[in-house]
């Protein structure tokens, strides 16, 4: 019926979202909530029919805007890759806008209106990132989805401002080296369509220019994906931010850079041709590698909840860049499940630390004890769920990405890489587990002082908005984990040609 | 040898614009003049777009009488141009939204040095 206006019709409601949340939060102030659900709700809705709809038809839409079609004209390309990615930033958003329902009137009163068109505004930038077919919209969207994301950091605690602004600095020099990069490959090769180009490549690739734009887009994506030496900006924004906009921003965000570095590598390029150019994949391989070990050994050393969890998200982009520098089916299939796998797990452990917030007031570690597991029985038991799924232990879904992995890493007969894994998961697990021993085991001194004072502990959950996409995340992960052989089957139909 | 410094005179003029802003958004302590850096690294990468639609003796893409539309060297890259109008459009957009976080940040800290304001934040 409508599917081959699918693609268009998923940024055009966030943007007619972006719209409608100003002009009627003048009027009514406290529908705005309701306004920022319905329109992630629809888009939601859109990509899943999307999906399905693709794989029923098993061909790629191309939508032309205005009718114009390239090289003259914008299209947005919905591919398989594409409509998964869609669907899951979609559907995890959807469930942060739920959740935030009380943190927002807790965090930042008065600011609603404007913080949710911003977030609109921002999911407009990401879902034109992963779908557009030119590069010079890509940068557009690029620089949409970062400039809300600035703003959204900035609302949070008193020092979130200052993280913003330096996330801005380095933001937009990530964005410059990227438009930088492809204006170095519209002048060798005359078009910004992602097709065209990659039809021209072949004979231009050993031209300097093309090196140089190399270099340069990966390194701008890089900056945005917060790939190793390049993710200096992440920690503080993370932290500083509101709950629900780490909530929505971590989980998303790096990840939508990670796919645009996909789409250059593998399908604007390709495995071979960029890497008869310049050695790129063994290069983020390794830097990948570092991030990953880099990323797990900050969590460790971190007492606050949310700053562990950034730390942690800068190792876990590692994996995905890793799958990526892999360039076999299994390390393909890996980073694509993993994207999935993280989006949900750190969306669910960041709503965790927001409700912790919210009742608490605070989300240190160190203050974290065996009363929270009678206070918060519930929302202790979804950040069990998703800590496990993050060491990666089976049924688990964090296991089978890293399966993949593992077996990417065993083809390519990359010990090093595999040895990487496995130290990681074992850090994953000192980090992890250090809180779910503090929440769950016994600790003798802390039940000497109870007996003399004998605080009541009483049943203290979160509401029922707050518990319920949490819990969606927490059986998703288990459903996930069961069926990963169903998703598995879709993500093979979206190789790169080459595979 | 200085055949080739002429000849990529604007290519080395972009490359200058770009240290130079990034020496100022690195470097320079005032969260202000890091602002002022961004915006001339932005204004380089726009005028790298500029130099390379640049063409000697064409004219406007627009058809005139006795320039023939089959001899394509007669005609500018529009393209380029238009494309920098929308840069421009985002540089500028960027620049409001540092300037809202430096005026939130002098409110909160009331200075804008880097050094100062990492003293008071701690």
């Amino acid at each position: 019926m409508i599917g081959s206006e699918i693609p268009a019709l998923i940024p055009i409601t966030y943007i007619l979202f972006a719209i409608l949340i100003p002009v009627i939060g003048l009027w009514k102030r406290k529908v705005t909530w309701h306004l920022a659900l319905l329109g992630s709700g629809i888009a939601t809705a859109l990509s899943a029919y999307g999906l399905i709809y693709l794989l029923q038809t098993g061909e790629t839409i191309r939508y032309f805007f205005g009718g114009w079609s390239p090289p003259i004209g914008i299209e947005f390309v919905y591919d398989g890759l594409a409509a998964f990615i869609v669907l899951v930033i979609n559907a995890i958003a959807f469930l942060v806008l739920i959740h935030s329902k009380k943190i927002s009137q807790n965090e930042f009163p008065g600011k609603l209106t404007g913080y949710f068109a911003v977030a609109m505004l921002m999911m407009l930038g990401f879902n034109g990132m992963v779908l557009t077919g030119d590069l010079f919209n890509l940068y557009v969207f690029l620089e949409i989805s970062s400039l809300s994301s600035y703003a959204l950091i900035a609302i949070g605690e008193k020092r979130a401002p200052y993280a913003a602004f330096r996330y801005l600095i380095i933001g937009t020099v990530g964005g410059s080296l990227y438009l930088l990069g492809v204006g170095f490959l519209y002048t060798v090769t005359g078009t910004l369509n992602i097709i065209d180009m990659s039809a021209m490549l072949p004979q231009v690739i050993g031209h300097s220019s093309v090196i140089a734009a190399i270099i340069l887009m990966v390194i701008g994506i890089g900056v945005k994906a917060a790939l190793f030496p390049l993710h200096g900006w992440l920690p503080d924004s993370y932290t500083y931010a509101s709950s629900t906009s780490s909530a929505i921003i971590a989980p998303i965000g790096t990840k939508v850079a990670a796919y645009i570095l996909f789409r250059v590598v593998l399908f604007l390029f390709g495995v071979e041709l960029i890497d008869a150019a310049l050695p790129v994949t063994t290069v983020i391989g390794i830097f990948a590698g570092i991030g990953i070990l880099y990323g797990s050994i900050m969590a460790i050393a971190q007492s606050e909840l949310k700053k562990m969890l950034a730390y942690s998200s800068v190792s876990q982009i590692g994996y995905i860049i890793m799958g990526l520098s892999l360039a076999n089916p299994f390390g393909f299939i890996g980073a694509i499940l993993h994207v999935l796998n993280h989006a949900l797990m750190k969306a669910l452990l960041f709503l965790v630390s927001g409700s912790m917030r919210l009742k608490e007031g605070h989300s240190l570690i160190t203050k974290f004890d065996d009363s929270y597991r009678k206070k918060y029985p519930w929302t202790m038991a979804a950040f069990t769920t998703a800590a496990i799924s993050m060491v990666g232990l089976p049924p688990l879904a964090g296991f089978f990405s890293k399966w993949y992995l593992a077996l990417g890493t065993i083809e390519n007969s990359s010990w090093l890489l595999l040895a990487v894994i496995l130290i990681s998961s074992l850090l994953n697990a000192v980090y992890f587990f250090r809180i779910l021993e503090k929440v769950y085991l016994r600790n003798p001194e802390a039940e000497q002082a109870s007996e003399i004072e004998s605080p009541a502990v009483q049943k203290n959950e979160v509401g029922f908005s707050m518990m319920m996409p949490m819990g969606v995340m927490a059986l998703g992960l288990l459903i996930v984990g069961i069926f990963n052989a169903y998703i598995v089957d879709i993500i093979v139909t979206m190789f790169p040609a080459g595979f | 040898m200085l055949d080739f410094f002429m000849g990529h005179y604007a290519y080395w003029f972009t490359l200058i614009l770009l240290a130079i802003g990034l020496y100022g958004m690195l470097l320079k302590k005032n969260l202000v003049k890091k602002t002022i850096g961004l915006s001339i690294f932005q204004a380089a990468v726009i005028l790298f777009f500029v130099s390379v639609a640049m063409k000697k003796g064409a004219t406007v893409p627009v058809k005139a009488k006795g320039i023939p539309v089959s001899e394509v060297s007669n005609y500018l890259n529009a393209l380029p141009h238009t494309l920098m109008l929308t840069a421009i459009v985002v540089g500028v957009a960027t620049l409001g939204v540092a300037l809202a976080l430096i005026i939130t940040i002098y409110n909160r800290y009331e200075t804008l040095n880097e050094e100062e304001l990492l003293d008071k934040i701690q």
